[in-house]
């Protein structure tokens, strides 16, 4: 299969008056249509910058981002995110909330009745739409962050980038969110994109781990594949012998040859 | 430690979740069933003893408001009695509030007469002075907003204009008028735009500083959706700035009433100001206390307003 996603030579150096800092050093990688991609490392070694550059909301120093062999640059929906505080607006109702990027999105392709209806599929996807004419301020952690699923959903993204989507819920609403997104990806098979520094959730959600190195300067350490069959069920992975080997290998290069030193 | 610690730390967070996940939603439907039979059952047992509780809340309106109302009512009697007492021995400045009321009686109960030129009531003069503050506050609003957003929005304008912006601002209103007198060659013009002047710095200032504090969050979401300049000012900015720029259109208003007041009193006309000018220099003292008593009062309508239409507009923008 061709590259769907790559990102060639990605450099990227912070520069504040006379001193910079590189943060990112020589990004390579090519995610295939269909593939869940995790990327998983240390805080402060720029995960969230490189999704940052993939979402277009910042820009590499050097090389740069291809999807479907055309580089993209700025942000667009076609590269939807989640962001890890859901960032739902909070005058605005969970139904306009995803409405606003529909609007936007199918202004020309989709009638109002059918981006009425289409709102309401993604509210749906994710469970969400009883409290469609509620104000985030009155929904759970976790329902906020399913409408920033719902949202990113409903702009019909080539590649969904999660940074870090549950990052700030309890471990409980977490693991509900997770096999949330493990049957979206199922049903839909979207590209996913997804930061994070659970090494559980890695192995579990994803079909390759990306595992990066301390910043500054950081790289691509290493990337491991996750032969495990789908739909993978979180209870009887615990004892997989697959998912344990793969979740010892992430964990020896996190913790044994990357260890987190808090001076750098 | 490691390969101890992990497992278990991994355990839990493995069957917890599946638990509650699988919980979760039978027991907000179980919660549910109860509830509705219970709902559906209360009425009928309950018939009778649902009216204390009602009684009970009016009993609880009744005593939060009292207690909100009574201390200011008992502070104003107090001050016009001691008022009444220091005013009342012969040979003093003041009238006393019982010679206020005296004098002022007409003027209190008929604020709708006119006969001509400013001989007229009370209300004439103050939709006169109103009808000025509300042309030049609005002006001031729209231009303040614009200029707000500009300085907000972009560093270089805040560069450019926030010094000046600083000294402007601290320019007393009355200072404006002669000025604005020689510009416009008449009082009413001149009126509303020492209203405009004085209201506006509050507005670009709170604004600004509004627009500056959107989180990025939000920037990035408008990004993401590629909302034009158009939308991001209406979808985002707006909402997201409104509680700032409230705060800022009550300072705004509350200024314009001091100014307009002040104004009127030099360019006469009718007015409420002039009708304390004039009230002076016919020596009712009677009436200059009667209507300050219904600037004061206006002024704090007006404010309020603002304040109601901000909670208004900025519901749920203010928690996150």
């Amino acid at each position: 299969m061709t590259a769907y996603l790559k990102l060639d030579h990605i450099d990227k150096v912070f520069t504040r008056g006379a001193a910079s800092t590189e943060v990112l050093k020589d990004i390579n990688l090519t995610i295939e249509k269909g593939e869940y991609v995790s990327i998983i490392g240390h805080s402060g070694c720029g995960k969230s910058t490189l999704l940052n550059i993939i979402a277009g909301l910042t820009g590499a120093t050097t090389g740069g981002v291809l999807l479907e062999n055309r580089e993209v640059n700025s942000p667009g929906p076609d590269r939807a995110v989640v962001f890890q505080n859901h960032s739902l607006l909070p005058w605005l109702t969970v139904y306009e909330n995803v409405r606003l990027g529909v609007d936007k999105v199918f202004a020309r392709t989709k009638s109002r009745a059918e981006r009425d209806a289409w709102v309401m599929h993604n509210l749906n996807l994710v469970q969400m739409a009883h409290a469609r004419d509620k104000r985030p301020s009155e929904i759970s952690g976790g329902m906020k962050q399913r409408v920033g699923i719902a949202r990113a959903l409903a702009m019909e993204p080539k590649v969904l980038l999660l940074d870090e989507p549950f990052g700030a819920l309890d471990a409980l609403t977490r693991a509900h969110l997770q096999d949330s997104v493990m049957a979206l990806h199922q049903k839909l098979c979207n590209t996913i994109l997804m930061i994070t520094h659970d090494v559980d959730e890695a192995v579990l959600l994803s079909d390759r781990i990306v595992m990066m190195t301390n910043g500054p300067s950081a790289r691509i350490g290493e990337v491991l594949e996750v032969p495990l069959a789908r739909p993978r069920k979180r209870l009887e992975l615990a004892t997989n012998a697959t998912y344990l080997k793969c979740r010892q290998r992430v964990l020896e290069f996190l913790y044994e040859r990357h260890r987190f030193v808090e001076a750098a | 430690m490691q390969p101890c610690g992990r497992p278990l730390g991994g355990r839990i967070v493995l069957i917890m979740p599946e638990k509650g996940f699988s919980m979760n939603m039978p027991a907000t439907k179980i919660e549910l069933e109860t509830a509705a039979p219970a709902a559906v059952a209360a009425p009928v047992v309950a018939l009778t003893p649902k009216r204390p509780p009602r009684a009970e809340t009016y009993a609880r309106m009744a005593r939060e408001t009292a207690v909100r109302v009574i201390p200011p009512l008992v502070v104003i009697a107090l001050l016009t009695l001691v008022w009444e007492l220091v005013c009342r021995r012969a040979g003093s400045a003041l009238p006393p509030p019982s010679k206020v009321f005296n004098d002022t009686k007409e003027l209190i109960f008929d604020p709708f007469f006119d006969h001509g030129g400013i001989d007229k009531g009370l209300f004439w003069h103050l939709s006169a002075s109103l009808q000025r503050v509300a042309l030049g506050y609005s002006l001031s609003a729209i231009a303040g907003i614009a200029l707000g957003v500009l300085v907000g929005q972009s560093v270089w304008a805040m560069r450019g204009l926030d010094p000046l912006f600083q000294v402007l601002r601290t320019i007393p209103p009355l200072a404006w008028l002669p000025l604005s007198l020689a510009a416009f060659r008449d009082g009413q013009p001149s009126a509303i735009f020492v209203i405009f002047i004085t209201s506006i710095w509050p507005i670009i200032i709170n604004t600004a500083v509004g627009i500056r504090n959107i989180p990025q969050d939000y920037r990035n979401v408008a990004a993401v959706v590629q909302l034009n300049p158009l939308e991001f000012f209406a979808k985002i900015m707006i909402p997201a700035a409104a509680p700032y720029i409230f705060t800022g259109l009550r300072i705004g208003i509350g200024l314009s009433w001091l100014a307009i007041v002040a104004a009127e009193m030099l360019i006469g006309g009718v007015g409420i100001g002039f009708f304390i000018w004039d009230a002076w220099n016919s020596s009712h003292i009677s009436e200059i206390i009667l209507a300050l008593f219904d600037v004061g009062i206006v002024g704090f309508v007006l404010d309020r307003l603002i304040a109601g239409l901000g909670k208004v507009v900025t519901r749920g923008t203010a928690q996150n």
